[in-house]
């Protein structure tokens, strides 16, 4: 069975149906890219996969290692090794980073019944990381996100990442607003995990970013459908045609 | 007023009657005291600086004279976390030197009496419109007398206040306190106010800043959630010299902190920053006065609430500057987090400026805890009771990282985190 089973998902927000039945089924170890117009609710997959609230789930299911995800609090998701990595990410004044990092770590640890790490420990990863993300340690001292530019806060989404290391990483256009030298650090962040236990759906509107982070499929969203599956030369065919096509197809 | 309220206050005026002549010090302020307070009684909802505090939980409780009977203190000592620093001691409002500790030979600089053995009112303005004021010039007995030499940097002394209350017949004490630094003195005060079941803690304590000293003044007000804190601090700054304080308000029925600071030496800074946490039916209120009488100083206030449960935070704060204090820079902030729904908060600034020359601004904000803060940090795995501890504490944040003290931050951070322990979300 896959890593994770998404069947017949269905969900509104405020009694507006967004989700309207997606199927999609990724294979642990496989990266799959997410495509579609603004507003196809590729977000709000995303999101009703991590667990926000104000969701309501009306029909379909989804499995995780084969547990019922749905049922979990967000907090359990991300102990079972879910990461969403935001589109907008959230700033948390008086909130240090490092202490953010270390506590969200030690939580999922926790949870794993793995030992926590202490600060000195923590610090020594979290150098390492920001290194290998070619990132300021600067960035440890700030609050979380607080006046972080936007290419810095999808940075810091990386960063967390590579910390909490997920078996499942959902990228919610990590890419937007990345200049062309975040975007291979952010796609490098991505592939230094890449292996059997790493798996990704990576959220893009755009093929640059599937240069350097080759997916195994591409899936096209539209109205809250998956409309079309493929390979990689998906997405390339696309960023020739555009969506109109597809979308006119799936009406058909 | 209620019948009940107006008989609590009388109970106090009888008190005095009968004790008048056995009290230490000058009778003729105490009589003017007492005089007032005959006429008003204890404050209520109809007079205007009280209008959002009620002290209706007190009416028909019948408050006796302190005496040391069970004495619980030593028990409530051990709640201490373990320091060095010399310990003061006052359990019912009396000194305790069996509890207290010096270094042998006492602090360099730093003499320490009691109002009992030499009284003194100091020179706290005679307010006609403080009745908490009142009730303590009515009936103080004892308190602690601590003066600073000039020029000496006395290091930390801690104040500590136990209250040993009795729910059928609570207690009430009206401690006096007196702090002086003389000229470029220092001195960090740490006062700790603790206690079990009812009683009514009203102290007075008047800070005197000669020029250029330094006193930082940490508070916690930790008493039983039984009890009633009624106080009023009266702080005097001289030309240069800077108060800050960092006060944390999480216990007692009902708690109204007033202070007033008057001042007049040009160039002096005033600090005041406060937290309350409250839960519960608690009602806590920090009522400030601050009065610019010479140019060139600068007053912060910046207050913070969290309030869960049912609790009502007040907070409400004048500034008034003189026509002669050109140059000010006054600035107040009130801040509440309410975690429920029945919690809440009243702020009411109040701005007098006579000069033209000034800076001064306030503000106030109300808010919830944001679920997207709370979202992104229940997914990176923290569960969703320390996701709200860590935006709670993000809240207080300002308030407690900045003090420059290492045990008196820890003790104030500790009550913070107790107080979750208490209050699971
Ligand atoms: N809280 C909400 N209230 C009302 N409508 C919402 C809410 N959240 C999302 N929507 C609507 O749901 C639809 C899908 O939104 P979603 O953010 O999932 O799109 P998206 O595919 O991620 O778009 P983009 O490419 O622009 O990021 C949009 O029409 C959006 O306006
Ligand atoms: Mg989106």
């Amino acid at each position: 069975m896959a890593l994770l089973e998404i069947r017949g998902l269905a969900a509104e927000v405020e009694g507006k149906p967004i989700l309207r039945g997606v199927d999609l089924s990724l294979p642990e170890g496989e990266v799959h890219a997410i495509m579609g117009p603004n507003g196809s609710g590729k977000s709000t997959l995303a999101y009703v996969l991590a667990g926000r609230e104000g969701y309501s789930v009306n029909a379909g299911s989804v499995r995780f290692d084969g547990e019922d995800l749905l049922a979990m609090d967000p907090e359990a998701r991300a102990a079972v090794g879910l990461f969403l990595a935001f589109q907008y990410p959230v700033e948390l004044p008086g909130v240090g980073n490092a202490n953010f990092l270390r506590t969200a770590l030690n939580a999922v640890r926790r949870a794993r019944a793995e030992p926590e790490i202490d600060a000195m420990k923590f610090l020594k990863e979290a150098r390492a990381a920001l290194k290998r993300l070619s990132m300021s340690e600067e960035m440890l001292k700030r609050n979380v996100n607080v006046g972080f530019s936007g290419g810095e806060k999808k940075r810091n989404e990386i960063f967390q990442m590579a910390l909490l290391r997920p078996r499942l990483a959902i990228l919610d256009e990590t890419d937007s607003g990345l200049d062309i030298d975040a975007l291979k650090i952010v796609a490098n962040g991505v592939n230094a995990l890449r292996g059997e236990k790493f798996s990704a759906l990576v959220i893009t509107h755009y093929q640059r970013l599937l240069d350097h982070i080759v997916p195994d499929k591409v899936h096209v969203l539209s109205e809250g459908r998956i409309v079309r599956s493929g390979g990689p030369e998906l997405a390339l065919s696309l960023e020739e045609s555009g969506y109109a096509g597809l979308v006119a197809e799936a009406a058909a | 007023m209620s019948a009940a309220l107006r008989q609590t206050g009388e109970n106090f005026s009888a008190r005095y009657q009968g004790l008048a002549p056995r009290l230490p010090g000058p009778p003729d302020l105490r009589r003017r005291a007492a005089a007032w307070f005959d006429r008003h009684g204890l404050p209520d909802t109809r007079d205007e600086s009280w209008r959002f505090t009620s002290l209706r939980p007190l009416a028909g409780i019948v408050f006796s004279r302190a005496e040391d009977q069970d004495d619980t203190a030593p028990s409530l000592l051990a709640r201490l976390p373990p320091t060095e620093a010399p310990l003061l001691v006052f359990a019912q409002g009396r000194m305790r030197a069996d509890l207290s500790r010096f270094p042998a030979g006492g602090q360099a600089g730093l003499s320490v009496a009691s109002f009992a053995n030499e009284p003194s009112f100091g020179n706290v303005p005679e307010s006609e419109t403080e009745p908490l004021s009142a009730l303590n010039t009515m009936l103080a007995e004892d308190g602690a007398r601590i003066a600073v030499a000039p020029s000496a940097d006395a290091g930390t002394l801690v104040l500590l206040h136990l209250a040993s209350g009795h729910a059928e017949h609570p207690p009430a004490f009206h401690p006096r306190h007196q702090i002086r630094l003389g000229a470029g003195a220092r001195l960090t005060l740490i006062e700790i106010a603790l206690g079990t079941s009812v009683y009514l803690h009203n102290p007075l304590t008047e800070v005197v800043l000669a020029e250029q000293a330094e006193l930082l003044h940490l508070r916690l007000q930790d008493e039983s959630a039984a009890a009633f804190h009624l106080a009023s601090l009266h702080v005097a700054l001289g030309p240069g010299s800077a108060y800050e304080s960092v006060a944390l308000v999480r216990g007692a029925r009902i708690a109204r902190s007033e202070l007033t600071a008057a001042i007049v030496g040009e160039g002096a800074r005033f600090a005041l920053h406060a937290a309350q946490i409250l839960g519960g039916e608690q009602l806590a209120d920090i009522t400030t006065v601050v009065r610019h009488l010479a140019p060139g100083a600068s007053s912060r206030q910046s207050i913070r609430n969290v309030l869960t449960e049912r609790a009502h935070g007040v907070f409400q704060g004048r500034i008034a500057v003189d026509r002669i204090a050109q140059k000010t820079d006054g600035y107040q902030m009130n801040k509440a987090l309410l975690l429920s729904e029945e919690a809440q908060i009243n702020s009411k600034p109040e701005l007098e400026i006579f000069a033209d020359d000034v800076k001064c601004s306030h503000g106030a904000t109300v808010g919830a805890l944001d679920p997207n803060q709370l979202f992104y940090l229940q997914s990176r795995g923290v569960p969703k009771a320390e996701a709200r501890a860590i935006l709670v504490a993000a809240f207080l944040g300002e308030t407690l990282e900045a003090i420059p003290h290492s045990w008196g931050r820890s003790v104030l951070e500790g009550a913070v985190q107790s107080w979750w322990k208490d209050r699971p979300l």
